[in-house]
Formats: structure tokens, sequence, C-alpha cells
């Protein structure tokens, strides 16, 4: 996927969040990745290393928490647990299930000092 | 996966000439500015609860702004490379062009190849090489909308770079992404990338008249397609024998029309408002 784009976009919110906090430096980020969001995680450490060398979050922990995918069932009028987007439902079988969670790509906070 | 396919940023032209972009944070800040006092060395957490595409999502809403503003229907064609994109396109210009206004927006990492060939059917064409990019983003579609305006009542394409896997997140400001899969590609496509069926409305399956040569079956492809997007409309189609053509022009006619429509609605309420103050 885009994971160089995605740590340049993650390295513009917590640039401009350290520099309004006049921090020194970022000692640790921590994202929210949706299951169904399909970010390659080791790309994307890959890519969050390289676009933050001397940068004001070089050597930053990078932490992700990974929120769980949910569904509509159309035919069940239910929410259900979905682990990929091509998944089916678990109650009816049926492919008419529509993500309501588990899409977002989400800087959730900084550490400083 | 941008590891291996190249994905950067820094070399995007826009009909071979830098676009001026660059990031437009501030970057006059004073790193003196960071001294602290001895001894105040304190760790803090700071909450962001920010959207990582918030840049690109800002972007795409001001380029949505601008089409709405013009009635211009725009869709971004996604597909993998070698899917007949370009072809569909300039067929698709050819049989519209006479009704209504249009223009194109191609998007590839090298090569003026594609805007060329669109320009060669008399339609107005913008090339964005991505350099070792590997999608559009709304900040580059923006620099190209500054001299390329939106066809005023009419239908902008935005041919994305060759890649069924990264423009799947990029809002350029579209009001549909339109997927195009080839009888010649596998039809469990739509599974191996489910993202991509996922964010469009609409897939094309092309290249109709190989059907008979290949091990395709498009009812299983579309089947497939609509696991991951129940809703997702589809159409059959060849650019090269036309077959099928005709439905995707009427689906480009009814969405121009729909897009048409909000922008009367929008003047004349703005126009009763302004009558309604005049006495």
């Amino acid at each position: 996927m885009h994971e160089m784009s995605l740590a340049e976009g993650i390295l513009t919110l917590v640039e401009a969040t350290a520099r309004r906090e006049q921090a020194r430096r970022v000692k640790r980020v921590t994202l929210e990745i949706g299951a169904l969001a399909s970010v390659d995680i080791g790309a994307l450490r890959f890519c969050f290393d390289a676009v933050t060398r001397a940068s004001l979050a070089e050597h930053a922990a990078l932490d992700i928490i990974t929120l769980a995918g949910r569904g509509w069932c159309l035919p069940c009028g239910l929410e259900v647990p979905l682990s990929a987007l091509a998944d089916a439902c678990p109650h009816c079988g049926s492919f008419q299930v529509q993500p309501v969670s588990g899409m977002e790509m989400r800087v959730k906070e900084i550490d400083i000092e | 996966m941008c590891t291996t396919c190249g994905c950067g940023s820094g070399d995007t032209r826009i009909e071979g000439e830098a676009p001026h972009e660059h990031h437009h944070h501030d970057d006059t800040h004073d790193h003196a500015q960071h001294s602290h006092a001895p001894g105040v060395s304190e760790a803090r957490r700071v909450a962001i609860e920010e959207d990582i595409l918030a840049s690109n999502n800002a972007y795409a809403a001001e380029n949505r702004r601008r089409f709405a503003a013009a009635a211009t229907l725009t869709l971004n064609l996604v597909s993998s490379p070698g899917s007949g994109k370009t072809t569909l396109l300039a067929r698709t210009l050819a049989e519209l062009k006479a009704d209504i206004t249009l223009a194109v927006i191609e998007g590839d990492q090298e090569t003026s190849f594609d805007a060329e060939r669109i320009r060669a059917t008399g339609v107005p064409a913008l090339q964005i090489n991505t350099g070792k990019g590997c999608h559009l983003d709304a900040h580059m579609v923006g620099h190209a909308l500054d001299r390329l305006p939106p066809p005023e009542g009419g239908i902008l394409f935005i041919e994305n770079v060759g890649n069924l896997v990264c423009p799947a997140a990029f809002d350029l400001g579209e009001a549909a992404k339109v997927v195009i899969l080839s009888v010649t590609e596998g039809v469990d496509k739509p599974l191996k990338y489910p993202d991509m069926f996922h964010a469009a409305r609409l897939m094309l399956i092309n290249k109709a008249d190989l059907l008979p040569y290949v091990d395709f079956d498009p009812e299983a492809a579309i089947a497939y397609a609509r696991r991951v997007n129940p809703d997702l409309q589809a159409i059959t189609l060849s650019a090269t024998t036309g077959e099928g053509v005709a439905d995707w022009l009427e689906w480009l006619q009814v969405r121009l029309a729909g897009v048409k429509n909000a922008r009367i609605r929008e003047l004349e309420t703005q126009l009763a408002a302004l009558k309604s103050g005049v006495r």
C-alpha cells in the first residue's frame, strides 16, 4: 500500500503538535489502525523510521493499537465482527455486510519531552 | 506495498514541470525556542486524534467544492496496469465529446504518452507524472485544476496510476471511483485487492470481446466483488468492439444529470434567498 505517504502524513501531524507544545523531542507515537484498513504494519514501521530521521520524532517508539473490524449484516439486521472486507456474516453466511468500523487510520497521541 | 513499488514524494511533475507544491507547513520555526529551563524536562502525553490522511482529505474537500461549483462530474478511474483504461477512456471521449464538455487528468509515474493519446481525441488533457509515487493525491489534483479548470456542466475523468492497491485510500474529491477489471485478469482479483473494490462505486469489466478465448466468468467476478462491496454496480463491455459501452455512457449521463441537478437546486436556493431580500 501507500505506507510512505501515510508515514509522511503521520510525521506532519506529529511535528505540528510537537512544535505547538514546544517539545524538544517526541518519544512515542501512538496510532490507531483499523483491522480492515489494510495497512501493511511492517512497511509502515519501515517508512516511519525513514521519514522521521532528522526530525523531532527521530528514534520515537511507534505504538500501534489495532481496532477490531465490525460490520452491519443487512439480512440479520445485526452488527457482527468482521476480520476482512470479504468475510461473510458469522450468523447467516451472507456477504451483504457493510463495514461500520475497522477502517480507521488515526494518530491517537504522542509522548513528548 | 510502497517499500517495494518505490512509492515516494517529491518527484511529482505536471506536464513535465514541478508543481511548486512542497509541504505548506511552517518550517520557519527556530530550534532555539525548544530550549527549556534546566530541570524541567518533563515527559508529557498529548492527544492528537486526527486522521492520518487529514491533509489529503482537506485538499480533496477543496477539489470537491470546485467540482460542485462548476457542476462537474468527476470520476477517478482505477485499475491494474494494462486493463485498457486509456483505450476505454479514448473511446468514451469520442462517444461523448459532441454533446458534453470533457477534460482528462492523466496520472502515470513517467511519460506523457497517455495525455497525448487523449489530446488526439480533441479533449483537453493534463499529464501528472508522480515520479516514484504509486498514486495520485488530492494535492496534486488541486494543482492540476489550477491549469485545467473543471469543465462546466461536464465530465472530468482522472485516470489514476495503474495500481490496484495504493489509489484506494486517496480521495481526490471525485464523485466516484470506477474500477476497471479486464477479462485477461483473474476473476478473484476483487478478493485479492479488496480495498479498491470496496472503495469503487462502479466496476467495468473490460475486454469482453476476448471472453471466448479466456477462462473468465464475469458473473463470478461480480459475485466476488460484491462480497467486498454489496452495493457495487457492474457493467461488462469492450472498448474495442463497443459492446456494452452504451450502458456505461448511460451510467455517465445519469450521474452527470444528478450533479447538474444538485447544482441547480443550490443556485435556486441562493436565488430565492436573494429575491426574498428584495422589496
